[in-house]
């Protein structure tokens, strides 16, 4: 098998981001076909990973091991599961529709919005296959770097507000993981890999401790009431490609930190501490469901839609059955791909009335019926609609919930409720009835390129909710393996 | 007596001898060229320093050698220092060349005065006497007033070198103090002697203790630790710009050596006490500095309060190197591993800070105002991502030098037990990143108010380039440096 995949996957965007850098903004037309080439190369050095996978095991694959740092036995030690080898394909696909996304509407530093995305991909990439702890946390770390710069320079008014919001408040959980990660190594006796550290065994204060510390990290990046206040501020300001990678794939940062580390490294605080978590994500689920409703800024209702949908992932992972992490994770991709298209949608109709009130529009599906169709089968999606992606995973979910616990599963299925409220109340009012103003009369459809783009997602969306087999199965084992380690106490 | 008199060997001392007799000549042809052709004086200046360089790798056998009746001490870790101390100076020469020339500051003085004070660095680095440390630190710290007040008509840099020496003067007066107490107490002012004296433990602990405090009091004024940190702010604001590079870089590293030397080789049966010491400060430092750097609109002035802050940090790796009065090897080397690290990565860092100043700075105009950089990415989008490198890196972000050498130090606090210090020091890096993602913000976020075309030579170009993907790369590939640092410790422990 060959062994370099992974790397090409964190590399290939990384590597190819410096000529688009190098170029510079004058020539807009070959930035934009570099990058376009570059995402795409990221995107095909990335599938082998699908097809070469071997579904039958949980063991670590395509693994590549070089010690990178000997003085603290560090290791470049990168390899994939079922559970973190779909992220990988998810984000090289959003990069490239992000790519695209940004093709005319960022007239300004275009190199530089690009070079960062792809970047920032690389990066991503590295996060969902770095197993070591430090290499991890650098992947993690240095990721924020292109997304502050990217909501800071192409941002809304209140960008520079929520740029620095948005880094200091994932700052402020991933210095505390640092310090876990850390004690982890000296307990261990000198080892940051985090296989080993599946199998360590460590007492029940240690365990309470580093979980919360891996707690305050993730639950910031996922993220759980109530510390989910920088999404929306981060959202909002963002261009819609920033937005699009932070709903898509930085959320499911928090989440993959949860499976990778929380779960199977203590398992004990994990079972300990999670009625506390379950009970955050359903605050999250309703109450912030609620919030969504009462919102007149389109970004700002998906944004808080996607903390809502963000908490029936962390509510799957707590319930500890294998349906519902299988619910969680699935979840976690539709959500990607949902979200990502929301996002989408929100971008083309913004990028022509300049505007994201639900208020300023109107019947758009009246001189954009194209879009409208579109526009209106990812918000079925993002309610939950059968035969969409989002369906299967809260389905899921709110099986394993009801096996947990009646109502912890009943609590969490009136986001079926409240999902529809919010999506289909602001697609009534912003693509149904009359044409509401002389701005909205004289929009015109979508055109080839953004047609592209939301029809990809759109296919992506409805595969996954017809046949959501193919997703399944790669997860199956290790699911399954995780599930064994969470059983087994380490005390 | 003369018939007694043995010549000592003075292969150990050759590249401060050299560095010695070259200043004499700089002087001369100061002297004859200066009116005319002031880059000869310049040019020896790096000759020399290369010279040196060259003198300290050739000799550099790695084995322990004690010269001058046990004054003077040449191991692998003062050739690892030196070197380093060359590398930042001839940094910092090629830096300021024409901010010098534009402001017509580049007299011989400046480079004689240079080299005395590298001279001065270089003695406290290979010390191992209390006397020649104090002789190290008084040439260095002359030179160092000489240099901030160079600029003779600028009130403010003169009020800063008043400043500079009388509470530098305060600090080594306290230093001398400490010395002789703890020579009362030992009956030797030899690092090792003093060290033999407190292992046989027959010393009067409480005026050993009295003169700890001294001793590290002007060890933490030579530092910038808080409470002895006042005249950072205004030293650095004060001093022409290339000179506060001086002062921020190679120093430190002397300093370093200082702190190693008088506390860990000397002091070592009293580590419990400075320990404590060490610890109140480092924390002190490590908020007082992150706190007011938030505050400051000058750059100069955010960069001496961040110096404060890192101090701290490397202190915080310094004092780990014992665990609850008990020694272990694998402790100690990876604890005063991770301060030489830091240090020398602070070195780097601080380079490329001031160096980003200097660009900007042109003939009657300094920019080091905060607002300066605005825009900085629409003027020159290469220099704003050098910018960009260093400043996440000193934030301690990865993949950069800093984020590695905090990992370093929180690593051996850890490991000394000192967990809730570690969670303390990173909650106010924390802190830390706000005033240098805010440099990031005004370079990317906003439109330039300075608009003018960047007019440094190619020189300094070159070097800041170099100097920001040397950040970059050291962080990318971060083993090298580590491992010279932690084995230039180890052969010298």
């Amino acid at each position: 098998m060959n062994s370099q995949l992974l790397s090409l996957a964190v590399w290939v965007p990384i590597l190819g981001a410096v000529p688009v850098f190098w170029i510079g903004s004058e020539r807009r037309t070959l930035v934009r076909w570099l990058s376009l080439v570059v995402a795409v190369a990221g995107f095909l050095v990335t599938i082998p990973l699908y097809t070469g996978f071997d579904t039958s095991t949980a063991g670590m694959q395509f693994v590549e091991q070089t010690p990178w740092i000997t003085r603290f036995n560090v290791q470049y030690l990168l390899g994939v599961d079922g559970i973190s080898m779909p992220f990988i394909l998810l984000n090289s696909l959003i990069t490239v529709l992000v790519v695209l996304a940004g093709w005319e509407v960022i007239e300004d530093k275009q190199a530089q919005y690009m070079g960062a995305f792809l970047v920032m991909s690389g990066l991503m990439n590295g996060i969902f296959c770095a197993l070591d702890g430090v290499l991890f946390y650098v992947f993690f770390e240095a990721s924020l770097i292109p997304m502050y710069i990217i909501i800071g320079a192409w941002g809304g008014p209140n960008r520079v507000y929520a740029a620095i919001k948005f880094f200091l408040y994932t700052l402020l959980g991933s210095l505390l993981m640092l310090v876990a990660l850390i004690w982890l190594f000296l307990e261990s006796g000198g080892s940051f890999n985090i296989l080993d550290w599946h199998q360590m065994r460590i007492g029940m204060g240690p365990q309470i401790l580093i979980f919360i510390a891996f707690l305050v990290s993730f639950a910031v990046k996922v993220p759980m009431w109530p510390v989910h206040t920088w999404l929306p501020d981060a959202h909002v300001e963002a261009p819609t490609g920033g937005s699009v990678v932070l709903a898509a794939i930085a959320l499911k940062l928090g989440a993959y930190g949860f499976v990778r580390f929380s779960l199977p490294i203590v398992p004990d605080a994990s079972h300990h501490l999670a009625p506390l978590i379950v009970a955050l994500s359903l605050i999250a689920v309703i109450y912030i469901g609620f919030v969504a409703l009462v919102q007149t800024d389109m970004k700002k209702l998906i944004a808080y839609s996607s903390i809502s949908h963000m908490g029936f992932v962390t509510l799957g992972f707590f319930i500890f059955n294998q349906i519902g992490i299988e619910g969680a994770l699935v979840q976690m991709i539709s959500h990607g791909f949902v979200s990502a298209a929301m996002f989408l949608c929100v971008g083309v109709m913004y990028d022509r009335m300049h505007s994201r009130m639900i208020a300023d529009y109107g019947g758009v599906v009246n001189t954009m019926p194209k879009f409208a169709a579109l526009f209106v089968f990812f918000a079925m999606a993002n309610s939950g609609l059968p035969a969409t992606s989002g369906f299967v995973g809260e389905f899921m979910v709110i099986l394993g919930a009801i096996k947990f616990n009646f109502w912890v599963g009943f609590a969490a299925a009136t986001t079926l409720i409240l999902g529809a409220a919010y999506t289909l109340w602001m697609i009534k009012r912003v693509v149904f009835g009359e044409v509401a103003n002389d701005h909205v009369a004289e929009l015109k459809d979508i055109g080839g390129r953004e047609f592209l783009v939301l029809g990809l997602l759109a296919v992506c969306v409805l595969a996954m909710g017809v046949y959501p087999f193919p997703f399944t199965e790669v997860m199956h084992a290790s699911v399954d393996n995780l599930l064994k380690h969470v059983a087994a106490s380490k005390l | 007596m003369l018939n007694n008199f043995v010549m000592p060997d003075l292969y150990p001392a050759a590249p401060e001898m050299f560095l010695l007799l070259m200043s004499f000549l700089v002087l001369f042809v100061d002297l004859v060229f200066g009116a005319t052709h002031r880059w000869m004086a310049a040019m020896l200046t790096v000759i020399t320093l290369l010279g040196c360089a060259a003198i300290t790798l050739v000799t550099s056998d790695g084995q322990t050698t004690l010269t001058f009746s046990n004054m003077f001490v040449d191991d692998l870790l003062s050739d690892f220092l030196k070197l380093m101390t060359y590398l930042a100076v001839i940094m910092m020469l090629v830096y300021s060349r024409q901010y010098m020339a534009d402001r017509g500051l580049d007299k011989g003085e400046f480079y004689v005065l240079v080299l005395y004070a590298t001279l001065g660095m270089m003695v406290m680095i290979s010390a191992a006497n209390f006397l020649t440390m104090y002789l190290g630190l008084e040439l260095m710290s002359l030179s160092l007033y000489g240099l901030v007040a160079i600029d003779r008509d600028s009130p403010r840099a003169t009020e800063a070198a008043m400043k500079y020496f009388v509470l530098g003067a305060l600090a080594s007066g306290l230093l001398l103090y400490g010395m002789s107490m703890i020579y009362g107490a030992t009956g030797s002012l030899e690092i090792g002697g003093v060290a033999q004296a407190l292992y046989h433990g027959q010393s009067e602990k409480s005026v050993l203790v009295f003169g700890l405090v001294f001793l590290v009091s002007g060890v933490a004024f030579k530092l910038g630790l808080v409470p002895f940190h006042m005249w950072i702010p205004d030293v650095y604001h004060g001093a022409p710009t290339a000179v506060t590079m001086f002062i921020g870089s190679a120093p430190k590293l002397a300093a370093f050596a200082m702190a190693l030397r008088l506390l860990v080789y000397a002091l070592f049966g009293l580590a419990v006490d400075w320990q404590k010491m060490l610890l109140i400060m480092a924390l002190l430092s490590i908020g007082l500095g992150n706190l007011a750097a938030i505050a400051q609109t000058n750059i100069k002035r955010m960069l001496a309060y961040s110096a404060i802050s890192h101090m701290g940090y490397m202190v915080l790796g310094l004092m780990s190197g014992v665990v609850g009065g008990q020694v272990d090897a694998f402790t100690a080397v990876n604890a005063y591993s991770s301060a030489l690290y830091y240090t020398v990565a602070y070195v780097l860092m601080s380079l490329g800070a001031f160096g980003m100043v200097l660009l900007l700075s042109r003939a009657g105009y300094e920019a080091e105002n905060l607002e300066d950089f605005k825009g900085l990415n629409k003027r020159s989008p290469w220099f704003a991502a050098m910018m960009l490198i260093i400043m996440f890196s000193m934030a301690g972000i990865p993949f950069f030098i800093g984020f590695f050498a905090k990992f370093a130090v929180l690593l051996a606090a850890i490991k000394a037990g000192y967990t809730a210090v570690a969670v303390i020091a990173v909650m106010f890096s924390l802190v830390g990143a706000f005033y240098y993602l805010r440099v990031v913000k005004l370079m990317y976020f906003d439109t330039p108010v300075d608009s003018a075309p960047i007019t440094a030579g190619a020189d300094l170009r070159l070097l800041l380039s170099l100097n920001g993907l040397a950040v970059a790369a050291f962080g990318l590939f971060p083993d090298l440096v580590m491992m010279v640092c932690t084995t230039a410790l180890m052969r010298s422990l």
